[in-house]
């Protein structure tokens, strides 16, 4: 009742048997279904998010969007697919012809491998490993791997600058968000996101863990490499970095990777604070579970390109500042906080454990303010102070270091 | 168990035609890229064995961090990336000498170890081995010292590489 996949999935799994195949067999085949039915199902959603990128963007902007093709432009994307296509197919000249063509599939396929771990309703769960949030920042770490091929191979000084950045980036914004994703960790008590959705039966962790969240969220904003942590593609510094010399449907992949790795940023982070599946009556009709997992990824993936589409670009040196002093030494803080209130809550009444732990958050994000805040004012100070016109080279270095 | 037998065969396979190419390719990024698949092979080796924990820790180490350092470290020395000078150093002769005696060593090492016929003990259903593995690297009666001393010389390793980069003033 309720739940048309695994229904369909044991017919399937009847039928064969049936036929007198081997139950190994089946098994194998049921996996390779499984595999193609959720891959299928993610990229068709892909196919639709490039039309709900561009009508989103529209109205942040104050535009309409495409509107001509089909009611309110939902025919676009099929448009944008078929002329992508149709493109020319460029390969430049001494680009490494194999490295070159496999940097999009990466790209896109790393995005993919995620969806195997987001449970989506409570019946239908990918892959159910009991490393699951360590998976997903192996795959991130194998996605760092696909663009450096792309900056490497196509043979252009800007895409291997961007691929350059890329890596700074990814290297440096891991160290906080693996910190940080310790901290569901240690409220459910393991690393299987299946478990950890389950973990979360009355409250979200969203509550228990706000800074967390807003850690991991950012962190993913800057491993996506969007705005306003988009120095990887600065169109006005590096044209578009790593991706410059990619035509049709090659550029389309990568395209359909970003868009979709939005999407997956947004699945995870919702399957670790927010619930995943979880919503009224999602446990006695599994499929709504899907549905309120893909409101929830929608949210955050609306969430991220309303940041994108109202910040400017930072500086690489202030968004590695803000990572290093910032990000790290809040997501350590936050981690210790929780481990000790975890071990010290442990025992006292449910209440009490989400009312510590959230006065513990508000607590931390007090002070950081307050930090802040003083932090902001001695630099005014400094900036506001008159400097000599022409000082000696020393001067000048001590004054411009904080 | 064929299926599994198959799908080992040729993960090693390919991995060891990895690692060969890794050692054999001209150009150094391409080496460092096979030498990525090489390490993908060895973590999928690990996911065979049921060892999802260091499946997952063996990709976000070696390819996560030390791969991307080394191809980051090559693509920096760009004119060094095609080597024009001859591929096999003059001490060959040592180095297959060492190598045939490490193999011979380790197969007579091995063919009088009889742990290949013993049946495996059954990991019990309800226990999670990354919990087991938890307890046991904070555990006084296993792995807290070596855990504690990996630490120490991580410390360390951090500390240093700050006062490295340490801006004197």
């Amino acid at each position: 009742m309720g739940d048309p996949v695994t229904l369909i999935a044991q017919w399937l799994e009847n039928l064969m048997l049936g036929w007198g195949l081997a139950p190994q067999a089946v098994n194998l085949i049921m996996t390779v279904i499984g595999v193609v039915v959720i891959a299928v199902f993610v990229l068709v959603i892909d196919i639709f998010l490039v039309w709900v990128e561009r009508k989103v963007v529209a109205r942040f902007q104050d535009r309409l969007g495409p509107n001509r093709l089909g009611p309110f432009g939902l025919i676009q994307p099929v448009a944008d697919v078929i002329k992508l296509l149709i493109k020319e197919d460029i390969t430049p000249v001494g680009a490494d012809r194999f490295v070159y063509n496999m940097a999009p599939v990466m790209a896109l396929a790393t995005v993919l491998m995620l969806w195997a771990v987001i449970p989506m309703a409570p019946t239908i769960v990918g892959s159910d490993i009991n490393v699951g949030v360590l998976y997903v920042v192996a795959i991130g770490a194998i996605s760092t791997l696909g663009i450096i091929m792309a900056g490497w191979s196509s043979n252009n000084k800007y895409a291997l600058l961007g691929a350059f950045r890329m890596v700074a980036q990814m290297v440096s914004y891991e160290v906080p968000m693996v910190i940080a994703l310790l901290v569901p960790v240690i409220l459910a008590g393991t690393m299987g996101i299946n478990a950890i959705v389950d973990a979360q039966s009355p409250v979200w962790f969203v509550v228990l863990a706000p800074i967390a969240a807003v850690i991991v969220f950012l962190t993913s904003i800057a491993e996506l490499g969007r705005a306003p942590f988009d120095m990887v593609e600065a169109e006005s510094e590096i044209v578009a970095g790593f991706h410059i010399e990619y035509t049709g449907m090659k550029f389309g992949m990568f395209y359909a990777g970003e868009l979709l790795h939005a999407l997956t940023v947004g699945g995870i982070i919702s399957s670790l604070f927010l619930g995943g599946w979880r919503g009224p009556g999602a446990e006695a009709i599994p499929i709504l579970g899907v549905g309120y997992l893909f409101i929830k990824a929608f949210f955050i993936y609306w969430v991220i390109m309303w940041l994108k589409y109202s910040l400017p670009r930072l500086r690489i040196d202030h968004m590695l500042g803000f990572n290093w002093k910032f990000l790290t030494p809040l997501s350590l803080v936050v981690v210790i906080v929780t481990a000790i209130l975890q071990k010290v809550l442990v025992t006292s009444p449910y209440w009490l454990y989400v009312a510590g732990m959230l006065v513990a958050n508000v607590l931390i994000a007090w002070i950081t303010l307050l930090i802040l805040r003083s932090r902001a004012r001695t630099e005014r100070k400094r900036v506001a102070e008159p400097r000599p016109v022409a000082a000696p080279p020393s001067t000048t270095v001590s004054s411009t270091t904080p | 168990m064929t299926g599994m037998h198959f799908v080992f065969l040729i993960v090693a396979v390919i991995t060891l035609g990895a690692a060969l190419m890794a050692v054999t390719s001209r150009n150094m990024v391409h080496a460092a890229l096979w030498l990525i698949l090489a390490l993908f092979g060895v973590a999928i080796t690990f996911a065979i064995l049921n060892a999802g924990f260091l499946a997952v820790a063996q990709v976000i180490i070696y390819i996560g961090a030390i791969s991307i350092l080394m191809i980051f470290a090559i693509m920096m020395t760009r004119r060094l990336i095609a080597d024009a000078g001859g591929q096999i150093s003059s001490n060959w002769p040592w180095a297959a000498l060492i190598a045939v005696v490490l193999f011979g060593g380790l197969w007579w090492l091995l063919s009088g170890w009889g742990g290949f016929n013993t049946t495996l003990p059954s990991i019990s259903a309800r226990a999670d081995p990354l919990v087991e593995l938890g307890q046991a690297l904070v555990s006084p009666s296993a792995y807290i010292i070596p855990f504690e001393v990996a630490s120490v010389l991580l410390l360390a390793a951090l500390i240093g590489a700050i006062i490295i980069a340490w801006e004197r003033k």
